[in-house]
C-alpha cells in the first residue's frame, strides 16, 4: 500500500521526466500559456534555430499591452505596437492557438485559460507571468516562470525544478454575506505575510473553500503568489467538473469519461501530511482592504490605519512608516473615512462574470461619485455581462465600461492613475507605483470597489446591501 | 551565459523587506528592448517624480558606486515574474544578491543569467547590512566552489546551493542544451502520457 499523498505530490510525481541524484527534477509541462510579453522568449528560441516542441500544448492571447478603449493594434508606442504584432506573427509561424484582438475569446490569459477549458485538473501549467497560480483553482499545478524558462519550455516542454514544500490552508466555516474569495485570500496573506509561503505550494481546503464557486477559487489561487507561494491549488470536485463540461478545449465524449476517472484521483488522500498547516475561521473574516504597499498590509474595513509604534521591531516600524507616508495615511484613521479618487474593477484577480455581477449589484440605482472603470477579463465575459444587462447598470451609474485587458492592474498599456491618486482596486498588487508613479493602491473585492465608487470613500459593502 | 566562480566587490545594503520586482524595474520599462531598459534600474525607488535622487537611498550614494553585490532583507525581489529585474541589475553591474529569503521566481531567474542568489540567516544578513552602512564601499568576497561568503568584517559564512545550479553557474552552462541531452527521456514520457492522458 502506498503512503497517502497530497494532490501536489501526485501531480508532481506524474510529471517527472528525470529525477537526478542531486535532487533536481526535469518536470514535464502539459500546458504553456503565452501573452504579448512573451515575444523576447520566442526570439531567443528562434535565434537558436529551434522551434516549439509542442505548439499543440500552447495557447496565447494579448493582454498586457492592449488598449481598453479600442481594439486597435496601432498603438502610439512603437515598442508596444511591435509586441502586439509579434504575438500574431509568432503564433502563426509556430502554429500556436491564438485568441487575438478582435476575437471575442481574447482576454487576460489567466481568465482565458480556464474559460476555454485549457486549464484542467492534474496537469502542469506554466506561463511567463507570476499570476499563473490562478489556474490551480482547477486542481492544476500552475506556476509563473521567467522569460528564459519560457524559452526552455518552448524548446523542451520541460523545466528543471527542485520540489517545493507543501502547505495546507484550511478555511472552515461560513463566510458572511457579500464576502468573496478576495476577502479570504487577503485575510490569509494578512495572517501569514507576503513571504509566508515562499518555497511552498499551497493547497486551500476546508468548507469555506469547498463552498466557493470556480470564479471565487480562481481569485483565491490567483493571489497565492502574493503570499510568496510557488503555486496555489484547490482539489477538483463537482464544481470543477461542472465548470469544465462543454468548454472548447475540455475533453468530450469518451475522453471526458477517461479524464473524469483520472480527475477524481487527483485530490489529496485522506491522511496525507503537509510540511505546514495554517487554519482560518471564515466567520471571523470581514471585507478586507489594504492600507500599505504590500498585500500583507491588510485589515478589516471596520479597522483603523495601524500605528507604526505598535510594530514588533524597528525594521517593521520603519517599513510601516515608509508605507504610511507613501499612502498618505495617519495612524488611527478609520478606514471607512478614507476618501477615494478612483476605482478600478478588473484584472486576472477579479474580472470574471461573478465579479461583475457583485459590483453591479452595488452600482445598481446608485451614482459613481468618482471615476470608476470596469474592465471585463475577456470578450466572452463582456458579452455575457451585456446579455445580462450589467453594462447598462454600470453605465447608468456613471461607470466606464471598457474592453478586456490587464489595464490598470499593471498599467503598461497606459491605463494608469495620476500622481497622488488614491485608487480602490480589485487587482492584486498595491506595490509602490504599481498603478502609476505616486499612485496609492488599495486592494479590495469587486463589491467593495463598487461601494467605494458610489460613496466616494471606503465603505463596508454590507451596509449598502443590507 | 557568463560563468560565476568567485566575486570580490563592493556591496550595497538595502534594508527594506519585501522589495518587489516592480521597484527593481517599473513596468513601464518592460516593453522596451534590453538596452533601453538599463535606465529603469530601481528608477522610482532611486529618483523622485522630478528625476532628482531621493535622499537616504543607498543606491544613490557614490560610496557604493561599482557595487556588484546587493545585501537585502527578507523576500527580496518578490512579486512579478519579470526576468528584467535580474537583467537590469546585471546590466548595471550586479552579479550576486544576499538576503534571508527571495521571491521564488526571481531566485530561479538569477541562475538563468549567471547571477548567484545567496540565502544566509536573517541575523547575519542584518549584521552585514549594518557594517556596510558604517563602512560604505566595503567589499564582500564570494567563493562559489567552496560555497562561502567573507563579509566586510572578515567573518566567513557557508551557504547552501543546489549542486545542479552550482555546476551550471561554474560552467556558464546552457540549460536548454543540457535538457536536450535528455531527449530520449522526454520522448519516452510523451509516449507514455499519450496512453495515460489521451485527452490532453
Amino acid at each position: 500500500m502506498t503512503a497517502p499523498r497530497t494532490m501536489f505530490e501526485k501531480i508532481w510525481q506524474r510529471h517527472v521526466v528525470v529525477d537526478r541524484p542531486d535532487g533536481y527534477t526535469l518536470l514535464y509541462i502539459d500546458r504553456h500559456l503565452m501573452h504579448d510579453g512573451s515575444s523576447p522568449a520566442y526570439a531567443r528560441l528562434k535565434s537558436r534555430g529551434m522551434r516549439l516542441r509542442r505548439p499543440d500544448r500552447a495557447a496565447a492571447t494579448p493582454d498586457h499591452y492592449v488598449k481598453t478603449d479600442s481594439r486597435t493594434k496601432d498603438v502610439p508606442d512603437p515598442d508596444h505596437r511591435r509586441l502586439l504584432n509579434d504575438i500574431t506573427t509568432n503564433c502563426n509561424e509556430a502554429g500556436v492557438t491564438l485568441f487575438d484582438l478582435g476575437d471575442a475569446r481574447q482576454g487576460i490569459i489567466h481568465v482565458v485559460g480556464p474559460e476555454q477549458g485549457l486549464s484542467q485538473p492534474g496537469i502542469t501549467l506554466v506561463c511567463g507571468d507570476s499570476h499563473t497560480s490562478t489556474h490551480g483553482a482547477l486542481g492544476a499545478l500552475a506556476f509563473g516562470i521567467g522569460s528564459s524558462e519560457v524559452t526552455h519550455v518552448m524548446a523542451t516542454q520541460c523545466l528543471w525544478q527542485r520540489k517545493p514544500k507543501s502547505m495546507r490552508i484550511t478555511v472552515e466555516g461560513t463566510l458572511s454575506p457579500h464576502l468573496t474569495g478576495k476577502d479570504i485570500i487577503l485575510a490569509i496573506i494578512g495572517k501569514i505575510g507576503a513571504a509566508g509561503a515562499v518555497g511552498y505550494v499551497m493547497e486551500y481546503a476546508g468548507s469555506a473553500i469547498r463552498n466557493l464557486s470556480m470564479d471565487g477559487r480562481l481569485t483565491l489561487c490567483n493571489m497565492s503568489i502574493e503570499a510568496g507561494g510557488r503555486a496555489g491549488m484547490v482539489a477538483p470536485d463537482q464544481i470543477t467538473f461542472d465548470y469544465l463540461k462543454g468548454r472548447p478545449f475540455a475533453p468530450q465524449g469518451e475522453l471526458w469519461d477517461k479524464a473524469m476517472a483520472f480527475w477524481k484521483t487527483v485530490p489529496s488522500d485522506e491522511g496525507a501530511t503537509f510540511d505546514r498547516e495554517v487554519t482560518l475561521n471564515a466567520a471571523e473574516i470581514s471585507p478586507m482592504v489594504t492600507w500599505g504597499t504590500s498585500p500583507e498590509d491588510v485589515l478589516s474595513i471596520n479597522g483603523r490605519v495601524p500605528d507604526p509604534a505598535s510594530a514588533p521591531d524597528a525594521g517593521k516600524q520603519e517599513n510601516m512608516k515608509r508605507a504610511l507616508e507613501y499612502m498618505d495615511l495617519k495612524p488611527g484613521t478609520p478606514m471607512e473615512s478614507v476618501a477615494v479618487d478612483r476605482v478600478f474593477i478588473g484584472s486576472c484577480t477579479n474580472s470574471r462574470i461573478e465579479d461583475l455581477r457583485a459590483a453591479a449589484a452595488v452600482a445598481k440605482g446608485r451614482k459613481a461619485q468618482i471615476p470608476a472603470w470596469v474592465v471585463a477579463g475577456s470578450g466572452l465575459i463582456k458579452q455575457q455581462a451585456e446579455a445580462e444587462g450589467l453594462d447598462k447598470i454600470f453605465r447608468e451609474a456613471g461607470f466606464d465600461w471598457r474592453e478586456p485587458g490587464c489595464s490598470m492592474c499593471i498599467g503598461v498599456n497606459g491605463d494608469v492613475g495620476t500622481q497622488g491618486q488614491r485608487i480602490a482596486s480589485t487587482s492584486n498588487r498595491n506595490f509602490v507605483g504599481r498603478q502609476g508613479v505616486g499612485v496609492r493602491t488599495h486592494l479590495v473585492s469587486p463589491a467593495m470597489a463598487a461601494a467605494a465608487a458610489v460613496t466616494g470613500h471606503f465603505t463596508d459593502v454590507r451596509k449598502l446591501l443590507a | 551565459m557568463d560563468a560565476f566562480t568567485t566575486l570580490t566587490a563592493v556591496a550595497v545594503p538595502l534594508d527594506q523587506a519585501n522589495i518587489d520586482t516592480d521597484q527593481i524595474i517599473p513596468a513601464r520599462f518592460l516593453g522596451k528592448l534590453r538596452p533601453q531598459q538599463v535606465e529603469g534600474y530601481f528608477h522610482d525607488y532611486r529618483l523622485d517624480p522630478n528625476g532628482r535622487p531621493r535622499e537616504g537611498v543607498t543606491l544613490n550614494n557614490p560610496a557604493y558606486e561599482n557595487a556588484k553585490i546587493i545585501v537585502a532583507n527578507y523576500n527580496f525581489a518578490c512579486g512579478s515574474s519579470r526576468e528584467n529585474a535580474v537583467t537590469v541589475m546585471v546590466d548595471n553591474g550586479f552579479r550576486a544578491f544576499i538576503a534571508p529569503s527571495f521571491g521564488d521566481i526571481f531566485f530561479n531567474n538569477c541562475f538563468q543569467n549567471g547571477c548567484l542568489p545567496i540565502r544566509l540567516p536573517a541575523d547575519r544578513v542584518a549584521r552585514i547590512r549594518v557594517i556596510l552602512h558604517e563602512l560604505p564601499g566595503a567589499e564582500i568576497s564570494i567563493d562559489l566552489p567552496s560555497q562561502t561568503v567573507v563579509g566586510p568584517d572578515g567573518q566567513k559564512d557557508s551557504f547552501e546551493i543546489d549542486p545542479f545550479r552550482k555546476d551550471m553557474l561554474l560552467q556558464g552552462a546552457d540549460e536548454v542544451k543540457i535538457t536536450l541531452g535528455y531527449e530520449a527521456d522526454i520522448a519516452r514520457f510523451e509516449a507514455k502520457q499519450r496512453q495515460e492522458m489521451p485527452w490532453l
